[in-house]
């Protein structure tokens, strides 16, 4: 018996790979078990390698998976590039009708042909799902539940569309019943206690925006960000709220501004390419201390990049997004509960301090469906900037730290200036107010200091600290570690600027803390070393996740040669 | 806020022409207060880089708030405040440099959807603020610092340029004609949908065309600026070209849509029309649910 099934559909884009992945995920969801799905495919709208993968297990999943249990290849170019992911007891399902395979783990299956025989001809996927289903020995009567459920929409040809279905899944498991192959069977789910979504990781920021009282969001489409600005604009729809589409980037920032300035709590969703073109906007936000938030989705860059895949490399630019002495403040979430907490603290933050704040995630994570608790919405905190009540006349930028912030259409008319300003907001090049508003603005992140961490295993020298999507494998590597008796300190944080500070008490402390991080660079490293932490990254740059098994393996190399030269020394 | 900052250290030059458009500025939107019976912090001027964006730090009288940004970008800071506050009367204003080169990319998309704000373009055909340089209204052949052997480019013809753009209100006047202008931005105010007032107003230090927009009868020279006929049909878009293509500058209202629908009303529309209502994050989830 086995706790956990990896299943990878790998053809081309518009074959419906991800949706194979997705189907057996809320399958395998709707009936107690947990499941994480990652998905990768080009910039193109159909064709072009891609593939979705499904990981399937009773045990809380924290990565997409190392190996695959069965990899699903719908032609020779998904096979060749896939299959030394396979693990040695792992199974491959190809489709018979495309290409031949000498493999002995092989099943062929000519799919189209038994969906046109199982009298839906769309059925392809459940041929090759209820084959995937029998090799795992997963209960069909799972999936059967599953399309019922999916395919009951009211509509005349439903019954006939879930009987093609269920017999095309059944079609599948013959098939590769027949073959008389199997994997461990996978074990009956666990029952989870409370309220269980299925969700995916842009939804939960969205939601979590929502929740803290989001009034507008204005983005321009981007991979892999477009999602949120498409949910907006379906589900942000009161009276009062707006939610609409810029001509680019530069004017999704800057309408943002204008929003912002507004008194309304304001976000976008961008990548790589437009958190560049909002550079300077960042700053006028930063200046002119409009509250607003940016939610910046990672993929591989620089300029175009790697449009569809994921990368941790904009970090640096996130907190330094323009010209000029700035320091923008940065969540990333390291998992999709987290991505609803985190885009609920960004819009807090931007009020708290009145500025711009940037949610850091990554196409992994935000496209990764998962099983969630349902977020406790009773521990959500809602926080709304100080309005000014007219009684500092105009003086918007009195103090040394935040002051009320006057709405238009109510008292305190001030000029919100980009260029350098006094208290009223008229611009001036005076060195002595040059000076005290640059402290007041670096002063106002004093209130962001207080963002809670993970910590365990506190007493030893040599610590793990992974940001962001590389949380999960980095903390599965450290389960592992711990149980094979290595002493070593796992930290975390979604809270990257400023860090909290007693965080970064205890790491100044540490001989070394290691930073798994997706980039060339290592640059949550580079800002930790910066700060006087002896931090080194350990860097993957391929455009896809960390694997916990690959993980373990650097972290336990450093370690150990770490130890060795300590023993010559 | 000059008047009560004595350490404010921006000035125009003598004679610029952006002190007669200031005094319109302020006249119509003292007047729209009292009027509408508004507070004048209903108004928010909304500002370019250059030497007319420093409008909205010199206004004196009763304050609106304001919103000094960055280089080009007056359009989409007053779309991002419009959508969000409708109940916000927004006013840019703006210059040639500003608004037709760093910032022109803009006006397309607000002319689209019409977002109900009114621009008021300070046109002087030079960059000033930083001395001199060739706008996109500066004339051919002429010499700058940075067209020395004289201006290669066509000039850029904003009027027509707004009109093919799609704005719904076009109004071209001078700086000199203070109460004209006044009146004309009142009225741009006042109408539904995306107006534009686009103001000769000479730059005294390095493009001062003043002589020429008045002409000199003695010297036999006719002024570039002229009326616009009584008879004009300004909700003509074809009579409206003929004006904004003249090679002379017309002044008076070039062009005024008769449909206008404004952005905000646009989606009020919708809404009534889908029934879309705001779903609590609970009810999104239920729609999550396993």
């Amino acid at each position: 018996m086995s706790n956990n099934l990896v299943v990878r559909f790998a053809g081309e884009g518009g074959q419906g790979v991800v949706g194979g992945s997705e189907i057996l995920a809320a399958a395998a969801a709707a009936v107690g078990y947990h499941i994480l799905t990652f998905s990768t495919f080009p910039s193109q709208i159909k064709g072009g390698p891609a593939w979705g993968q499904a990981r399937i297990s009773t045990e809380e999943i924290l990565s997409s998976g190392d190996e695959l249990d069965v990899l699903v290849a719908l032609n020779q170019y998904a096979y060749d590039h896939n299959v030394e992911e396979l693990s040695s007891t792992g199974f491959v399902v190809y489709n018979s009708e495309e290409f031949e395979l000498d493999d002995p783990r092989a099943i062929g299956l000519p799919a189209d042909q038994m969906a046109r025989d199982a009298g839906n001809p769309r059925a392809a996927n459940m041929i090759v799902i209820g084959a995937v289903a029998q090799l795992a020995d997963f209960p069909l009567g799972y999936l059967e539940e599953f399309v019922t459920k999916r395919f009951s929409r009211g509509r005349p040809g439903d019954e006939q569309i879930i009987e093609g279905n269920i017999k095309a899944l059944h079609m599948g498991a013959e098939a590769a019943k027949e073959l008389g192959m199997s994997l461990d069977s996978l074990e009956s789910p666990k029952s989870i206690e409370g309220e269980r979504i299925l969700i995916k990781g842009f939804e939960a920021a969205c939601l979590g925006a929502i929740a803290a009282g989001l009034d507008s969001f204005i983005g321009y489409p981007i991979s892999p960000a477009t999602t949120m600005l498409v949910y907006m604009e379906s589900n942000l729809h009161g009276s009062d709220k707006f939610v609409g589409q810029a001509s680019s980037e530069i004017e999704s920032i800057a309408s943002l501004i204008g929003a912002g300035f507004s008194g309304k709590k304001v976000m976008t969703s961008t990548a790589g390419p437009g958190l560049s073109l909002m550079g300077e906007g960042l700053g006028l936000a930063w200046m002119a201390e409009i509250p607003l938030v940016v939610a910046n989705i990672q993929r591989g860059g620089p300029a175009t990049g790697l449009p569809t895949k994921t990368e941790q490399s904009d970090l640096i630019v996130a907190i330094n997004p323009g010209h000029g002495d700035m320091s923008v403040p940065v969540i990333a979430p390291g998992t999709i509960e987290e991505a609803f907490w985190a885009a609920a603290d960004a819009v807090n933050w931007a009020e708290r301090y009145q500025g711009p704040v940037i949610l850091l995630s990554e196409a992994s994570i935000a496209e990764r469906q998962q099983d969630i608790l349902k977020p406790d919405m009773s521990k959500l905190v809602v926080e709304n900037r100080s309005v000014s009540d007219g009684s500092e006349g105009n003086e918007r930028y009195k103090g040394d730290a935040v002051s009320p912030f006057p709405v238009p259409g109510g008292p305190g008319a001030y000029v919100a200036n980009g260029s350098e300003h006094d208290e009223q907001g008229d611009t001036t090049h005076l060195p002595d107010v040059h000076i005290r508003m640059t402290e007041r603005r670096f002063k106002k992140l004093e209130l962001l200091m207080d963002g809670h961490y993970e910590a365990e295993n506190t007493d030893s020298s040599i610590a793990l600290l992974p940001w962001g999507s590389s949380k999960g494998p980095t903390y599965a590597a450290f389960q592992s570690l711990r149980s094979k008796g290595e002493d070593i300190a796992w930290y975390y944080t979604m809270y990257l600027n400023p860090l909290p500070t007693a965080l970064l008490d205890e790491l100044l402390s540490k001989d070394l803390v290691l930073v798994p991080e997706l980039s060339y660079l290592g640059q949550l490293a580079q800002i930790l070393r910066a700060k006087g932490i002896k931090a080194e990254p350990i860097t993957q740059y391929t455009g896809l996740p960390f694997k916990e098994n690959v993980l373990e393996a650097r972290i336990t190399e450093i370690v150990q040669e770490r130890a060795g030269r300590m023993l010559v020394s | 806020m000059s008047k009560r900052n004595p350490e404010y250290d921006f000035k125009w030059c003598p004679g610029c022409g952006d002190f007669g458009v200031k005094r319109a500025v302020e006249a119509a939107l003292t007047d729209r207060a009292a009027t509408l019976s508004q507070p004048i912090e209903n108004s928010v001027i909304v500002a370019g880089i250059g030497c007319s964006g420093n409008l909205v730090h010199l206004q004196e009288g009763p304050q609106p708030f304001g919103i000094h940004g960055i280089h080009g970008r007056t359009l989409p800071i007053a779309y991002g405040l419009k959508s969000s506050r409708p109940d916000l009367n927004v006013l840019i204003v703006s210059g040639d440099g500003d608004f037709l080169s760093i910032g022109a990319e803009h006006i397309g998309p607000q002319a689209k959807r019409n977002i109900d704000v009114t621009a008021i373009i300070m046109d002087n055909g030079v960059y000033g603020l930083t001395k001199g340089q060739a706008s996109p209204t500066t004339e051919i052949e002429v010499i700058t610092s940075t067209t020395p052997y004289g201006k290669l480019d066509d000039p850029s013809r904003p009027l027509e340029t707004y009109l093919a753009a799609g704005v719904s209100f076009l109004a071209s006047t001078l700086s000199t004609q203070v109460k004209a202008m006044q009146q004309l931005i009142t009225e741009a105010m006042e109408y539904p949908g995306f107006s534009i007032v686009h103001v000769q107003s000479p730059c005294t230090t390095y493009n001062d065309n003043y002589a020429a927009l008045k002409g000199n009868e003695k010297e036999g020279i006719l002024p570039m600026a002229y009326p616009i006929e009584e008879g004009h049909d300004a909700g003509d878009i074809d009579a409206a070209y003929r004006l904004a293509r003249d090679s002379r500058i017309p002044v008076g209202i070039i062009y005024k849509r008769e449909d206008s629908i404004p952005a905000h009303e646009r989606l009020d529309l919708a809404r009534e029309r889908t029934g879309a209502t705001q779903k609590s994050v609970e009810e999104l989830f239920q729609t999550m649910a396993i």
